[in-house]
């Protein structure tokens, strides 16, 4: 039975939808059968990231409302042939995701792949908590800044109580993904210290991805960054982020602080999960 | 661990908006009106009265002996029960009835949310959480009630709401910027308090606040409160305690 992954934040604009698809990626790149689902019905971007966007017949919703089989509607990557995307709809609205529906698209994913990567919108509303009901790990993405890091929060608040692992009694595991650090503004001071971002959420890192320009060229190319540039300092991250996702235990290198301080690292990993 | 949603039914009566709970009573003439509007309350939160010490508060209520029992009657019907009443003359108060209160402080524009607030207390609170029975009443004069104590062992995450009226919160861990603990005693938070702390939240002057680390958005005891804006600077970022003197919240630097 596969894995259930939701990438979420509260905050839009984050780089979720990029994470998905990078760490979706990355997986897939290890062998393992990788789905990813894009629950932003309405506004999908997971098929322009992953360069499906014109191989689109069926969505999740079609899926859900029995228009079309699961097999139908999911779409090989042309690259990694372990990497499948099940679309969302551009033109039907959240309504048409009901709990049942998506319950029953997830227990059929999980038998086919090892991991389900459900790329979340925006939000605490229906879509959000549909996309974290049925995980069985949450990948909280957040930038360094207040606003961010506040939305989080409310989101680990709800994947500790609204999700189904959370009504069952167990605890949801969380993992946090800082992305989009910026190592200049780092230095002036315009950001959260990595520090004080895990001290407020209190959850693990998994890892932190570097604001650059590369994210920008791999989605106009239409490819996870993890295909696009393999090589490039946000695929390195992901691609470790991925590595510790399958259950390796590896040191976070924190941008700009290449020995990263005993101190800070000795802190990440003594961090409890909360 | 799990979260359960609602630790006890917590519609509430809200003081002044969202921040303040209280459980006082202040009926007014004619009474059978009085009834018939806290009859569309209860309808309105089922269960809320029920096994929750409830305060009668008659001050200024021009009623007699008589008039009084058959209100406390009239309550009883309705399953509230009354666990004492204020601001009544002795005389007022015979035998069989509820003991006179004080050191109540009155309240005012009371209101009722609609909807019921969202509740999330963890499990490990819970189980604390849960009293073992309605506050006890000595017919003395003097009221006691059994102390209860929460204590949330993880983060109180942003729009979490733990309220808990029945006694002391402490929390094992920080509590959110947008989350909020409301204690009908004292509040410790073994952390980084980034939200709202309201003490002594159905009337406690004694109550107080207790955090590792200050950079509250809201402090409150007794309903006297104090916004991030009016707390002096070189609290912010420091281990403090909080109490309140008169009407004026009080603050120092734990060393
Ligand atoms: N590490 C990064 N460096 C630079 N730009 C990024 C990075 N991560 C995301 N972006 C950009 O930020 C924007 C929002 O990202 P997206 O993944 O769509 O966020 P979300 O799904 O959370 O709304 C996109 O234009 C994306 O290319
Ligand atoms: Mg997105």
């Amino acid at each position: 039975m596969g894995k259930v992954i939701v990438v979420t934040s509260g905050k839009g604009g984050v780089g979720k939808t990029t994470s998905t698809a990078a760490l979706g990626a990355a997986l897939a790149q290890r062998g393992e059968r990788v789905a990813v689902v894009d629950f932003d019905v309405g506004l999908r971007n997971l098929d322009l990231v992953m360069g499906a966007e014109r191989r689109v017949v069926y969505d999740l919703v079609n899926v859900i409302q029995g228009d079309a089989k699961l097999p139908q509607a999911l779409i090989r990557d042309k690259r990694v042939e372990t990497l499948f995307l099940l679309p969302a709809s551009q033109t039907r609205d959240k309504d048409n995701l009901t709990p049942e529906g998506v319950e029953r698209v997830i227990g059929e994913l999980k038998e086919h792949f090892d991991w389900i990567i459900c790329d979340s919108p925006a939000g605490i509303e229906r879509g959000a908590t549909l996309a974290m009901r049925h995980a069985d790990v949450a990948v909280v993405v957040t930038n360094p800044e207040v606003s961010s890091v506040r939305d989080s929060d409310r989101i680990i608040g709800l994947l500790d109580s609204k999700t189904v692992k959370a009504e069952s009694g167990e605890r949801m595991e969380k993992h946090l993904l800082l992305t989009r650090f910026d190592q200049a503004r780092a230095e002036r001071g315009d950001m959260l210290k990595v520090e004080d971002v895990l001290e407020i959420l209190s959850i693990p890192l998994l890892g932190i991805i570097p604001e650059s320009m590369d994210v920008l060229r791999a989605s106009n190319l239409g490819a996870p960054v993890t295909v696009a540039d393999s090589r490039s300092a946000p695929a390195m991250a992901y691609f470790e982020a991925a590595r510790r996702l399958a259950g390796e235990t590896l040191p976070v290198t924190v941008p700009g602080e290449k020995r990263a301080s005993g101190g800070l690292l000795s802190k990440i990993f003594s961090r409890r999960a909360a | 661990m799990k979260m359960v949603t609602v630790l006890t039914d917590a519609r509430s009566i809200r003081i002044k908006g969202r921040s303040f709970l209280a459980v006082v009573l202040s009926p007014d003439l004619p009474l059978d009106h009085w009834l018939t509007r806290l009859d569309d309350l209860a309808a309105r939160s089922a269960g809320f009265f029920f096994g929750r010490p409830v305060v009668l508060d008659v001050t200024d209520l021009p009623i007699n002996r008589d008039e009084l029992k058959g209100l406390v009657t009239a309550l009883a019907e309705r399953n509230v029960s009354i666990m004492g009443i204020e601001g009544a003359r002795p005389s007022l108060i015979g035998p069989g009835m509820p003991p006179a209160l004080k050191g109540g402080r009155p309240a005012s524009d009371v209101e009722v949310a609609n909807a019921a607030p969202s509740i999330e207390v963890r499990s490990a609170a819970a189980e604390t959480a849960e009293p073992e029975e309605p506050a006890m009443v000595e017919v003395s004069g003097e009221v006691r009630s059994t102390p209860q104590s929460l204590i949330i062992r993880e983060p109180v995450r942003s729009g979490q709401s733990v309220i808990f009226t029945e006694g002391d919160v402490t929390v094992i861990g920080s509590v959110a910027s947008g989350a909020e603990i409301i204690a009908g005693g004292s509040v410790h938070i073994y952390g980084t308090l980034r939200g709202r702390a309201m003490a002594g939240a159905i009337g406690n002057a004694s109550a107080q606040i207790f955090c590792r680390k200050l950079e509250a958005e809201l402090l409150a005891i007794d309903g006297v409160y104090k916004m991030a804006d009016d707390m002096a600077p070189g609290l912010r970022g420091q281990a403090v305690q909080l109490w309140l003197d008169g009407d004026a919240i009080m603050a120092e630097k734990l060393s």
